[in-house]
């Protein structure tokens, strides 16, 4: 078993921490994992590309080759689309619908949204407004994580107990919203 | 034995742990710049080894090498434009007789993630006539960090551990041995060693040159440096270095068949190795990140017995990081099937300075300061504010290696450009603009100095500065810059005018002048706000 993840986003929207929550569940699980991360100068705001590969055997290469993806897992629909040509035909896009604006030349986004919903395999998801809905606009990442599990290669119960342990340490309260943005994400991609 | 999910970085670090460490050094800088962060908080939760933030990466050397000498092990981590500040005590540190275990860990960066030029650190460990070891993942990162003391002790030499970038920021499950214990303080009994007059120094590089052959004869029995042939199949050697290996395995599968194979991990190149792969096959490939230094080796300048493809024949660019892309182009691998964008062009989205950056306030300040000059110079250093060269800011001309901002600012204003500004932050001004703070104050040179003070090393994640900021001013003060045009402002948007007033008079003045502009970077505060949570907590 194979399963390569691309994950992007924008530098600030916690990309690395998605990887870890889906790297360390599928550790649990037996698997193996590498995770290749972007540090230093594109995290301030620029572009976030980081490589998740899980296996069932030792992995060689920390960079997922061309057409190789199962997954383009991106917190923003404009980086969705800048490492398509890392998708495997048969792999899946998951994205937010939710753009960072932080250039002057950010494209049309009804555009950009159609462009994505092209592409067969394609789920977009209102992570925003979900995240709010699950009690914190912050949690847009565990709505991401959420949109992402079906597909993923590891139970959702392990996920939601990694959640559960990450969270526990700041209160029922943080817990119960982070694991209901997962569920609404989840909801959204069912 | 345990296992641990760890970055190569933190592999090294823990393999020093293991090694019996007494002290590790650095200067944060990307990629490296997670060795001693994990060192450090290592430390505050077992109290040994010591590590610790040091000035520059030349200081952070000379400290470790005094932990040497007293027979202790000790690691100096840099990244490899950081070797270039350290190059005077590592060359150095090549001919005395080592005592304790020194290594020597540089994380290159090919492809320019967050660098200014890809230099390759191989070429260093050669220049200075030394092992070097280059780990392949992150079990080697652990195992050869681990190997690099024992090897620095047996030779007497400082051993490099070379990274790069996708080594250094890849995690993966690293199994770990039984720590050593700390060595006991000694005096090496080879005092003479120690002092490099040249009496003594002769002595000492004709004892350098006469290991040589004990190196090369372990590297060339080292399992670092594994050669299999394949009698079947004689049209095609590959060489692999390093990461390099890890991308033609990524290929093997598709490619069939396993062509003969010398990886490399351990250098000097074991030339004995590679004479029986040439001997083997038709053609060699060479794969290798960073520089073509295996490559042109082989290829010199009499043409080698068979041809070698690499990057100055083509196959492989010459330039940028490898990708298993890359290496299957190489083979000769037909690309795989990927999902095209067709139709859509995508705008680039460039790192940025924050929003609320202090900088972005200097720079505007700055701006207004600067209107009605004909041709002001602006030159500016290594840091965050070095995205002042992008839009909407255009605000500075140069970036060319920590501390440059100063004396090329000098420079300019030695030659007659007028007015000429150099912008430095807090951290890059204490690791290397205090030196060229002097010579300016020793010409009074018609300058203007912006220390753009966010009390922190940003850049690299928000390291505390070796001072605490507050004392810049005594700083430079205690330098001997006039007191009268010393001036501390807070760097606020709704200070921006009247900064702009003072950094005008200043630019005016004709002598040296030196504005320090304070406010603390928006990450760490928020950072401090939240109880800082960094991902690889997260998999603990």
């Amino acid at each position: 078993m194979k399963y390569d993840i691309v994950l992007a986003g924008v530098g600030g929207q916690g990309v690395l921490s998605v990887g870890a929550i889906i790297a360390s569940s599928a550790m649990k699980e037996g698997f193996a994992v590498k995770q290749s991360e972007v540090h230093g100068m594109s995290q301030r705001g620029g572009a976030v590309l980081a490589n998740l590969r899980i296996a069932g055997a030792p992995i060689a290469s920390d960079l997922i080759p061309l057409g190789a993806a199962s997954m383009i897992l991106s917190m923003e629909p404009l980086e969705s689309l800048r490492y398509l040509k890392y998708l495997s035909p048969e792999g899946a896009i998951i994205t937010s619908v939710d753009p960072v604006r932080n250039i002057p030349d950010y494209p049309d986004l009804e555009a950009l949204l159609a462009k994505i919903r092209t592409i067969p395999g394609a789920v977009l998801v209102e992570s925003e407004r979900l995240a709010r809905q699950a009690g914190s606009a912050r949690a847009t990442n565990m709505v991401m994580v959420g949109a992402a599990s079906h597909r993923l290669p590891v139970r959702v119960e392990t996920m939601e107990h990694f959640i559960e342990s990450l969270f526990q340490s700041k209160g029922a309260k943080v817990v119960d919203t982070n694991l209901k943005a997962f569920h609404a994400g989840w909801g959204a991609a069912a | 034995m345990a296992e641990m999910v760890l970055l190569g970085d933190e592999a090294v670090a823990m393999g020093a742990v293991h090694a019996g460490l007494t002290a590790a050094y650095a200067y944060p800088g990307t990629p490296s710049t997670e060795i001693v962060e994990y060192l450090i908080r290592y430390q505050a939760r077992h109290a040994r080894p010591l590590a610790t933030w040091a000035t520059n990466e030349k200081t952070a050397y000379e400290e470790a090498l005094g932990v040497s000498m007293v027979g202790r092990r000790s690691l100096v981590a840099m990244k490899h434009v950081g070797l270039n500040v350290a190059a005077d005590p590592f060359m150095n540190s090549a001919i005395v007789s080592i005592h304790g275990g020194l290594v020597v860990v540089v994380a290159d960066d090919p492809g320019m993630h967050s660098s200014q030029n890809e230099q390759d650190s191989r070429y260093f460990a050669d220049f200075g006539r030394i092992i070097c070891l280059e780990p392949a993942n992150q079990q080697e990162s652990y195992a050869m960090t681990r190997e690099a003391f024992d090897l620095s002790e047996r030779f007497h030499i400082p051993v490099l551990v070379r990274l790069v970038t996708r080594l250094a920021h890849s995690r993966a499950v690293v199994e770990t041995g039984d720590a050593r214990p700390e060595s006991p303080i000694s005096k090496s009994g080879l005092p003479h060693a120690w002092i490099l007059l040249p009496s003594n120094a002769r002595k000492q590089w004709r004892s350098l040159l006469a290991r040589q052959k004990d190196f090369l004869a372990y590297t060339e029995s080292c399992p670092h440096n594994a050669l299999a042939l394949n009698p079947e199949r004689r049209q095609l050697g590959v060489i692999t270095t390093g990461i390099a290996r890890n991308y033609f395995a990524e290929n093997l599968d598709d490619l069939g068949y396993r062509p003969s194979h010398l990886h490399i991990g351990a250098y000097p190149v074991p030339a004995a190795k590679v004479r029986s792969l040439l001997d083997h096959v038709r053609s060699v490939l060479i794969l290798e990140e960073g520089y073509p230094y295996v490559e042109r080796m082989l290829r010199g300048i009499v043409p080698p017995a068979v041809p070698v493809f690499g990057k100055e024949s083509g196959e492989v660019p010459p330039d940028g990081e490898l990708t298993p892309d890359i290496v299957r182009a190489a083979l000769k691998l037909p690309a795989r099937a990927a999902m095209a964008l067709g139709g859509l062009s995508l705008p680039d989205r460039p790192p940025q300075l924050c929003a609320g950056c202090p900088h972005a306030d200097t720079f505007d300040a700055l701006k207004i300061a600067l209107s009605g000059f004909l041709m002001p110079v602006v030159t500016s250093d290594i840091g965050c504010y070095t995205l002042g060269a992008l839009p909407p800011y255009g605000s500075i001309e140069s970036c060319v290696c920590m501390g440059a901002s100063v004396s090329m600012a000098k420079g300019a204003s030695d030659a007659g450009a007028r007015p000429a500004i150099g912008i430095i932050g807090d951290s890059t001004f204490l690791h290397s603009g205090v030196t060229p703070l002097i010579d300016a104050v020793a010409s009074n040179a018609d300058m203007t100095l912006i220390i753009v003070d966010n009390k922190t090393t940003a850049m690299t994640g928000g390291q505390p500065t070796i001072l605490p900021s507050s004392r810049l001013e005594e700083v430079v003060k205690g330098v001997g810059v006039d007191p009268a045009h010393v001036h501390v402002l807070q760097a606020h948007h709704r200070q921006t005018q009247e900064n702009a007033a003072v950094l005008r008079q200043e630019i005016e003045h004709r002598g040296l002048s030196v504005v320090i502009m304070v406010r603390e970077c928006v990450e760490t505060v928020k950072a401090k706000g939240r109880g800082r949570k960094a991902p690889e907590a997260l998999l603990a």
